[in-house]
Order: C-alpha cells, then structure tokens, then sequence
C-alpha cells in the first residue's frame, strides 16, 4: 500500500467483493491481540483457565482485537483515504488457535451524502471452515474525486 | 456503582454517569503494538508523512478507541475501578436479572484520535423494554451508549451497547444459546 491508493467512491458498485484475507491463527496471534487491547481476562492468555473455567476448547480470540482486524481488512481495501464511519459487530462463535479465518466482505450499499461525502456499507463476515464467527456491517467514507479527502470533513460535514 | 432499579430508569434514561478520563494519554507504541497484532500496514500509522498529508499528522486507529480505558495489569495505588460497561452490571443488579448476553454493538467514529490526546468516558442509557421473554429467558432488553470525547471537548466515537438481562428459562437451554462469546455477563 502507497499514498497513492485512493479507492474513490465512483470505483465501488454495490455487489463489489473486497479481496479476500485469509490468516492461520495461532496461540500468539490470539495472545498477541489481547495484549494489544490490554485485554488481560485469562481465556485469551491461559489456556488451562479457558478449557476448565470457560469450558471452551483452547484460548479464543477477543472482541476488541478482531475491531482491529476488520478494520485492517476494510482499510487493505480503500488505502489511507478510507475513513470508518461506523460498523456493528455480532459475535456469533469463538476463533481458536489452529483455525484459519478467512475474512470475505461485498458492497451492499454506496451513496453520497447530503454534504457531498461519498460513502459505501460493506458486509464482512470472519469465518472458519465456511462457518462465520463473526460479522460486521461497516460504512466507510470515500473520496468522490481525486483531490477530496474524507479525513478534512468536521464538525456538520461528518454525518458518520 | 449502584444498582438500577425500575423506579430509577426514567430519571437516568439520557443521563451521563461513570464519566472518567483514561489512565494515561493516547500513545503511538500501543498504536504499533496494536497494528503489529493484525499486520496493520496502513501507512497513516507508519509514515509520518503519509500522516501529515492525508490526517493532518498521526492518529491511532479508529478502532483502538476503548483499549484507551482498559488499564495496565497494575498500577501503583490504584483503588478499584468501575467496570468498564458498569451501567450493564447495575441494571442487572437492580432488575433481578443475573443472566446477561450483549446481541449486538456498534461503534459511530467521529473526530480522529491522536497520540498524545487525553480522552474522556461516559456512559448513558437509552433504553429499557419492558419485560419480553425470549428462548434464553424472561428479562429485559437495554441499550447503553458510551461515548468518548477528547481534551478539547470534541465527540471522538460513540459505542452503543445492545444487552439482555434474563433469569433462566432452564439452564441447560440458556448454555446452548448463549455460548462461549455470547457477551459479557
């Protein structure tokens, strides 16, 4: 990725598919995550506290640090000029060392708002084995042409 | 930290509590650590340059809003603190209802977050249905926003928070639904 990654609103159509991210998850990646969200519950550190007092199968990975992903994977997208608007997470499993997550995303939505911010909703959902785990509904703003830039918008002209 | 009753949740419906500013400023090497853990490679929060031209300079990732109020693992006299969806806690106190599963949550970023920034907490409740019985159990349904401002006084992120407070219909049934990442309880 460059400076000059600019996805622009006008280059996404509703049906888009993002390019997809896979990524086998190991015990560090899981630790790694918690720590990074100073995260400190002992399910995402302690594999004996995770199997015996939360009856899971291994550590899993936390809320706050798949956020993170999904951020990653929506941004691999759009490049810098990509700005979050909002996105709504629902955890429907837990992701464990050894499982590889693929992440998979489609455009379900794009518009312009009535401040002339281009945006577009993306459906992604984080898998294993076909099975998602969790799935997050995320709105970016996109430039609409060359020379805008999402990130200057404030105060009535961010309508996130 | 106080329970919430049903008496007391239309007085506190849209009301700031638990208002608090993190322990410590904003910081860029928890911003790396934070993109290292996903491999991060946005150059917003690698490359100064990058930075100054597209945000203005440097700023964290929108995402990373709440690790700025979860604590390090000690500190030196620290007394207890709330925690960190504390109004959830207290409504399930205050109502009865000692299940809790949270179904959904949303986070709404506004102005950007920047190393350095002292940011602010607090926590409001929107809502309380009545009572609504699901396959979980019978209990209520709340949803709880809490927002996040910078020094300055500038709204930098709102999270809501959907939950739902429950007494068991029958155990065995409420474990399966729940799950192992069903929310916190």
């Amino acid at each position: 990725m460059t400076t000059t990654t600019r996805l622009l609103s006008g280059d996404v159509s509703v049906g888009d598919r993002l390019p997809e991210l896979v990524y086998p998850v190991t015990a560090t990646t899981v630790v790694l995550g918690a720590l990074a969200a100073r995260d400190w519950r002992p399910m995402h550190h302690d594999k004996d506290f995770a199997v015996n007092r939360n009856g899971t199968r291994d550590i899993f990975l936390n809320t706050p640090n798949q956020a993170a992903w999904f951020e990653r994977f929506v941004t691999d997208w759009t490049g810098p000029y990509g700005r979050l608007q909002r996105m709504t997470f629902r955890m429907l499993g837990s992701i464990f060392p050894g499982d590889t997550m693929v992440f998979r995303g489609e455009v379900t939505d794009a518009g312009v708002d009535e401040t002339g911010c281009g945006w577009v909703v993306v459906d992604i959902s984080v898998s294993v084995d076909d099975d998602p785990k969790t799935t997050c509904k995320a709105r970016v703003a996109l430039p609409v042409t060359d020379d805008d830039n999402p990130w200057e918008r404030t105060g009535d002209r961010w309508r996130p | 930290m106080s329970a919430i009753g049903v008496a007391d949740i239309e007085r506190l419906i849209g009301v700031g509590q638990y208002e608090e500013e993190g322990e410590f400023p904003v910081e860029q090497g928890y911003v790396w650590t934070t993109c290292a853990s996903v491999e991060n490679g946005n150059p917003l929060f690698w490359d100064e340059q990058v930075a100054e031209e597209v945000t203005g300079g440097p700023i964290a990732p929108p995402t990373m809003v709440s690790v700025w109020f979860r604590p390090h693992h000690w500190a030196p006299g620290r007394t207890a603190q709330a925690l960190p969806l504390q109004v959830h806690f207290d409504l399930k106190e205050g109502l009865g209802l000692p299940e809790a599963v949270m179904s959904d949550n949303t986070i709404v970023f506004h102005e950007p977050v920047r190393p350095g920034d002292r940011l602010r907490t607090r926590q409001i409740l929107r809502s309380v249905s009545d009572e609504k019985t699901t396959r979980l159990g019978t209990g209520r349904f709340w949803v709880i926003d809490v927002e996040y401002h910078n020094q300055r006084g500038d709204l930098v992120a709102v999270e809501s928070y959907t939950g739902f407070g429950y007494r068991r219909a029958g155990a065995a049934e409420a474990a399966g639904a729940a799950g192992p990442t069903g929310g916190r309880s």
